[in-house]
């Protein structure tokens, strides 16, 4: 069985990320960038079903400019199979990815699609459930755990009251969350196999996908200060503020 | 914050000054590219700091001997089985026997990591590869086929058995005694005991293979009668099984200064007859075979002075920007400010910082020669490099420790009264600190080597070219103007003073090699301020280059110019006032008499 693990090259999550001068984005010029986190997840659960005996080959895929190779060549390192690269240099939006997700799933013929839940720089959590919509096939978005059995998956999510599992026929989309696992230490004679695997290229033209963004940015700020706090004498000072000034009782 | 690997910084050091590229051409060294190199430092980064940094701490604690056995400090075995199994221990040991035989440049980088991060777990790994280079260059094959592989895979551990109560820095007084063993089977059976033997016993590992050096029945006296013997904890059976408890135990650990996290052990062989042992290479020439990788060894320490500094550095700079503490000089606002903005602090940082930076360079360069030294195909290349490596490494080791002894010190100022305090944490590093400028031959032992057999025995050929070096950057560094203008002049200054200082070292050396004798140490630091200022404005030079290239990082390359205008401002004056006690201070070392200390 086949899993397809999609994975993107942020902003290392220790970087504090600054607006541009011109306030058009944040400048990411020369900063340290990384598996987004919740990826390295998704590319560690993938591993670990191989190493179970439950899953095949492990495909992982990457779109954007060409240094997004050394991500593909870290998650080889943690055990993935072989690599497609999508490279472009224009912005991707969340359809623009999921769109070329399908793609590349219908062409490997992959059962399961493992992704991040989000990622931690436009933190969008929209591509799993684009995929999933797009492919017609079911999704267990927030996993905690991931259940493999033959033909279907159980997913147990994370949600607002608590855990939900569900139960999903093969093919279908897992979106990662934090306490699914912890990703491993990449070893040094993995490091050193990984950049022997296939690593394959293709361009969004080859899949026909219209990767034209939909969205505007306007304009990009950071967020406000926060200002100064006021001490209060009492408690029905502080009762009163909330209800005639911050009107929140 | 904990400690961040500056893998900008060591990047650029790397690639830019120490030429990755080219070491990546070498013979041996084709699979490797600048990309994988960077892969590589990237997660051993991840694996220090998420690993070896948290337990730092709880090494300081120490280690527990009991019945001959020691159990390490908490998380100390989990981190090395993670580490032994992430394959770090075999990042350069020999590809046959399992390794990956990297570049030195590129362990250089780890080592660092693993230093910077937990000095003294890193000296379980570093010595296993002491040990591995020993075996690897001297031993029969068949001793390698035992030894080697599990070694390289660090499942075994390795140590270096050389010092006794009486046998310090003079080898020559070794007592171990080794015959051969009763059976005829040519192993032998060694006595004696060593001590400061780190990492001697612990509980990490499967297996600890110590190398011994001991003295055959009829061996010469003096250092051309030691030879070199393995002695493993337990012997290993035909099969690659272990067998019995050989006659090699931890009789006790000492109680030290700092690096508590490695049980340094006093060890006695053969109480019960004698340990089994098989002597590596030839009879007698045991000292030598150690001393082909002392140079390894002691350029790993200097990386220990370096890594240590950075440690304390980074914990300084984030207890100014934390740390409030009176208005800013000169401001109206009564407002206390961060003690970072305070310009005492501010030199106290510099100097850490600039020092550090200029140590990385010096010591990823001397990296740089060892590779070339080992495997550059032009054979003209190769002895150039070998007798720069020689001259470089009794600076390197000797400056970056005697530094780290000062720079950790500046750590514990900077915090105040709060550097006093253990929980701190900034007392740790500089108690750490303090063996890297001891171990594997004292300050003074370097700067012996330096000032004699590095300088003196050559003629001072390799110093005058480097000399000649250090010129061609002063030279250049007209090219960055006024910025640079007093940088400049202290740096031919410093080179006019280390040329009349290596003339003198040649004139008397011969004759009265007390009087450089007692200069040497000056003389060694005198190079490591002056080598460190020719790293740095070879950094500058191309800090500025790059700043003119388009998606330049102006930040990095900015604080690069400015930490190397502080290191030309503020360190290379150091020189002269030091060359004036080497060139005319020798008489009043001796001049007390003895009878009146």
């Amino acid at each position: 069985m086949k899993v397809l693990v999609a994975v993107k090259r942020v902003v290392d999550y220790n970087v504090k990320v600054r607006v541009k001068a011109d306030g058009s984005d944040v400048d990411i010029a020369n900063v340290k960038m990384s598996m987004n986190p919740f990826d390295e997840i998704a590319v560690e659960e993938a591993v670990r079903l191989k190493e179970a005996g439950k899953a095949g080959e492990i495909v992982v895929v990457s779109m954007g400019p060409k240094q997004c190779e050394e991500t593909l060549r870290t998650a080889l390192a943690m055990g993935a199979d072989r690599a497609v690269h999508v490279e472009t240099d224009a912005v991707l939006e969340p359809l623009a990815v999921a769109k070329l997700l399908k793609a590349v799933a219908e062409e490997e013929q992959a059962q399961l699609i493992v992704l991040g839940k989000q990622a931690i720089d436009d933190d969008c959590n929209q591509t799993g459930q684009m995929l999933a919509a797009l492919m017609n096939i079911g999704q267990g978005t927030f996993a905690s755990k991931v259940d493999l059995a033959d033909g279907s998956v159980n997913v147990t999510r994370e949600i607002d009251g608590g855990l939900e599992t569900v139960s999903l026929k093969l093919p279908a989309v897992v979106t990662t969350d934090l306490r699914l696992n912890e990703p491993r230490y990449v070893k040094l004679p993995n490091i050193m196999a990984a950049k022997k695997k296939p690593l394959a290229k293709k361009a969004p033209a080859d899949f026909g996908v219209d990767i034209t963004p939909r969205l505007t940015t306007l304009k990009v700020a950071e967020p406000a200060k926060r200002s100064a706090g006021i001490k209060v004498a009492s408690a029905a000072e502080l009762v009163a503020k909330l209800k005639n000034e911050a009107k929140v009782l | 914050m904990s400690y961040q690997v500056p893998l900008k910084e060591i990047r650029f050091v790397m690639n830019e000054l120490a030429d990755l590229p080219a070491v990546c051409t070498l013979p041996g060294y084709e699979d490797c590219n600048v990309e994988l190199v960077d892969a590589i430092t990237e997660e051993a980064a991840k694996f220090a700091e998420g690993v070896l940094a948290p337990i730092n701490w709880a090494g300081d604690k120490g280690n527990k001997w009991e019945n001959y056995t020691v159990t390490t400090a908490e998380g100390f075995k989990e981190a090395y089985q993670q580490f032994q199994e992430s394959g770090w221990v075999g990042l350069r040991a020999p590809a046959e026997f399992g390794g990956q035989g990297l570049p030195a440049l590129v362990a250089m980088a780890t080592e660092e990591m693993w230093c910077a991060s937990n000095l003294s777990f890193s000296l379980a790994p570093l010595l296993t590869l002491g040990a591995i280079e020993a075996l690897n260059h001297h031993a029969s094959e068949e001793l390698k086929a035992v030894y080697l592989p599990k070694m390289c895979e660090g499942v075994w551990t390795g140590t270096m058995n050389l010092t006794e109560p009486q046998a310090g820095s003079d080898l020559a007084q070794i007592r171990s005694k080794a015959v051969p063993h009763p059976s005829g089977d040519g192993s032998y059976l060694v006595t004696g005991q060593k001590i400061f033997i780190t990492w001697g016993e612990h509980d990490m590992a499967e297996n600890i293979i110590h190398l011994v050096l001991a003295r055959l029945p009829d061996a010469p006296a003096g250092v051309k009668g030691i030879s070199l013997f393995v002695v493993p904890k337990y012997l290993v059976n035909a099969d690659g099984s272990l067998g019995a408890r050989n006659d090699a135990r931890c009789v006790s650990i000492e109680h030290k200064l700092g690096i508590h996290g490695s049980p340094t052990a006093v060890m006695s062989f053969g109480d019960e007859g004698g340990a089994v042992g098989y002597l590596v290479g030839e009879a007698n020439k045991g000292l030598g075979y150690m001393f082909t990788m002392m140079n390894h060894a002691r350029l790993g320490v200097g990386v220990e002075g370096m890594a240590i500094s950075d440690r304390a550095y980074q914990k300084a700079v984030e207890y100014a920007r934390d740390r409030v503490q009176s208005r800013e000089l000169g401001s109206s606002d009564p407002n206390g400010v961060a003690i970072i903005r305070h310009p005492d602090v501010r030199r106290m940082l510099m100097t850490m910082r600039s020092q550090i930076e200029a140590q990385r360079a010096l010591s990823y360069y001397t990296a740089t020669a060892l590779d070339r030294a080992a495997t550059h195909p032009n054979p003209e290349e190769k002895a150039r490099n070998q007798a720069l490596v020689n001259f470089l490494i009794p600076i390197v080791k000797g400056w970056n420790t005697e530094q780290a002894n000062e720079i950790t010190s500046l750590g514990v100022q900077v915090h105040g009264g709060m550097g006093f305090i253990e929980e701190t944490g900034a007392a740790q590093y500089y108690r750490d600190a303090r063996i890297t400028a001891i171990y594997e031959g004292t300050t003074g032992i370097q700067a012996l080597d330096l000032i004699g057999r590095k300088t003196f025995s050559e003629n001072g050929a390799t110093a005058r070219a480097v000399l000649a070096e250090v010129q061609a950057v002063a030279d250049k560094l007209a090219d960055l103007g006024e910025a640079f203008a007093q940088t400049r002049r202290n740096l031919e200054a410093g080179i006019q003073a280390a040329g009349e200082c290596v003339e003198f070292i040649l004139a008397k050396f011969g004759n009265e090699p007390r009087l450089p004798a007692a200069g040497a140490v000056p003389f060694l630091k005198l190079m490591g301020i002056l080598l460190g200022g020719w790293q740095m404005g070879r950094a500058a030079l191309i800090a500025q280059a790059k700043l003119a290239e388009d998606g330049a990082d102006a930040e990095f390359l900015s604080a690069k110019l400015v930490t190397a205008r502080f290191y030309g401002e503020h360190l290379l004056p150091q020189i002269a006032g030091l060359a004036p006690a080497i060139l005319q201070g020798a008489e009043s070392v001796m001049a007390l008499d003895e009878a009146l200390f």
